[in-house]
């Protein structure tokens, strides 16, 4: 399968690759997946007071689909305020990366990565 | 050295091009039709079928008579079971095979079943390795054929084939060999293994695609029901105009992969052992499918913890390799081969498979290692798992999202 060059570019260059402190309150980590299905995400979410997200990092096991569909929402992520990121849907992330029907996966696992990294900092805040 | 290297060799491998000069006249002034009995045109072409008979015959130990050609392996391996299993219903309808075997023989036993016929998938061991005494086990009065790959093109295992023949002959059933991997790589004779009938491919021995064939035992006579009618080709078992050059290349395939097998699986070998020093001296935990003396030479298939085998061929994309994992199908589920030896499933979507073959060089394999290396690194830095293994964290104790 011939990725698209959206793919290959974020594969070669994944942006924010990386960890955040875990035990940091304003940290949020979305761990989804499983190595048993040959994919799992970890998205780290720094968010301010005022509930903008400030920094993401990701860390992926998967394919280049995968990757690249992590290392994507951690660039849409960062400025948006917690309500907005968790608007983002795996239709979009798809689109954005023309991922073909089998790796649809991947962008839902991405958008699952998103939602489970806010429910931890909302859980962590107690809100 | 040219880009991209090709290290794909079971799924196919490049056409010799001492085949492609034995083709060309077939394709060209030699275009008769073998079955043209009346004139000089069709001589040659049946001359040339004939001589191809027998040397593909003889890197099996077999005669060119019990040559049936066909378009390649799977539909040698169609012709072979339910040609047997409908000729002979009448003394059964078991059949015996192994789970680690080619979609073409699973799905067709799947079929057989679905036609009324009873089929034991038989486990192999951990190193994908059948064991002679579980195929004597599992032998009804009602079994009529025994199907067991001579090598798995996976993980390269090869099975204990001379054994099993033993087996099948005291027990009085047809015994079904898929030799396409293992054909022209190791030697394999039908006699000293009592084969009945065997499976062949020529494009995976450097001839042409879309040209096979069944061997079939004359003495004791194996007989079975033909899946094509028409002109009554190939003693009525496979009716259809013989591709004429394509037989000849495998023919020339075969008189070159017997004549230099010796010396050529030596030198694969070298190379395939040259590849896994440098990739296993140069990272921790990889870890070898398959059985590490029972292989074929140009067989190596690894699975590098915690990277995923289709991010793994992406960086590595001026190789050609391919991979157990199952990132590319809906399932999801890794290569059956793997689960098959108990590999578990999370390494089973790490593994990649190395095919080495006549023309790789040392060159290419050093450009690989390295290049192995140097991305499982990488990608280890970017795996969550690889951070949570090295923080000592025990994968299995995590409650993972099913998804």
């Amino acid at each position: 399968m011939a990725y698209s060059d959206k793919v290959v570019d974020h594969y070669e260059n994944p942006r924010n690759v990386g960890s955040l402190d875990k035990a940091d309150p304003n940290v949020g980590t979305g761990l989804v997946g499983a190595p048993a299905c040959g994919d799992v995400m970890r998205l780290q979410l720094r968010i301010g007071d005022d509930g903008v997200i400030e920094d993401a990092k990701f860390k992926t096991f998967g394919c280049g689909s995968a990757i690249a569909s992590s290392s994507l929402v951690t660039e849409w992520v960062k400025g948006k305020s917690i309500e907005e990121a968790a608007k983002i849907t795996n239709s979009a992330i798809a689109e954005e990366l023309s991922l073909p029907p089998v790796k649809i996966h991947c962008s839902v696992l991405a958008e699952d990565a998103i939602k489970a990294a806010i429910a931890d900092y909302k859980q962590k805040k107690g809100v | 050295m040219k880009t991209p290297i090709y290290m794909d060799n079971h799924a196919t491998t490049p056409l010799d091009p001492r085949v492609l000069e034995a083709m060309m006249p077939y394709l060209t002034e030699h275009f008769g039709n073998a079955a043209s009995r009346s004139h000089p045109f069709g001589w040659a072409a049946e001359e040339a079928s004939e001589q191809a008979r027998e040397r593909v015959a003889a890197l099996i130990g077999g005669s060119g008579k019990e040559i049936v050609w066909t378009s390649g392996a799977t539909e040698s391996i169609n012709l072979a079971l339910k040609g047997i299993t409908e000729f002979y219903k009448d003394r059964g309808n078991h059949v015996i095979t192994a789970k680690t075997e080619h979609k073409a023989v699973l799905d067709t036993c799947k079929r057989l079943e679905r036609s009324g016929c009873e089929v034991t998938f038989l486990d192999v061991d951990k190193h994908g390795r059948l064991d002679p005494e579980a195929v004597r086990a599992a032998i009804t009065d009602r079994t009529v054929l025994v199907s067991v790959m001579a090598a798995n093109n996976e993980i390269g295992t090869i099975h204990p084939i001379r054994e099993i023949g033993a087996i099948t002959r005291e027990k009085g059933v047809f015994f079904h060999v898929d030799a396409a991997q293992a054909a022209g790589k190791v030697a394999l004779d039908v006699n000293e293994c009592n084969i009945d009938l065997a499976s062949l491919s020529a494009h995976k021995m450097y001839g042409p695609k879309g040209v096979g064939a069944l061997w079939v035992r004359r003495r004791p006579r194996v007989r079975l029901t033909g899946l094509i009618d028409g002109g009554g080709h190939e003693r009525g078992m496979r009716s259809g105009t013989i591709n004429v050059p394509g037989v000849v290349g495998f023919g020339m395939a075969a008189e070159i992969a017997q004549r230099e097998m010796v010396e050529e699986s030596a030198r694969v070998r070298a190379l395939r052992d040259r590849l896994q020093q440098q990739i296993v001296g140069g990272l921790d935990m990889v870890y070898l499918n398959g059985h590490p003396e029972h292989r074929l030479d140009g067989n190596l298939n690894l699975s590098f913890a915690f990277v995923e085998g289709e991010g793994m061929m992406m960086a590595l994309k001026d190789v050609a390799v391919s991979s157990g994992s199952a990132c590319t199908s809906a399932s999801l589920e890794p290569s059956h081969v793997l689960r098959a030896c108990g590999v578990e499933e999370d390494l089973a979507h790490t593994s990649i498979r190395f095919g080495l073959g006549r023309f790789n060089t040392e060159e290419e394999v050093d450009h690989v290692a390295k290049l192995v290396v140097e991305k499982v690194k990488r990608l280890r830095d970017m795996s969550p798992l690889y951070e949570m293994a090295k923080d000592g964290i025990d994968l299995k104790s995590i409650e993972w999202s099913a998804h």
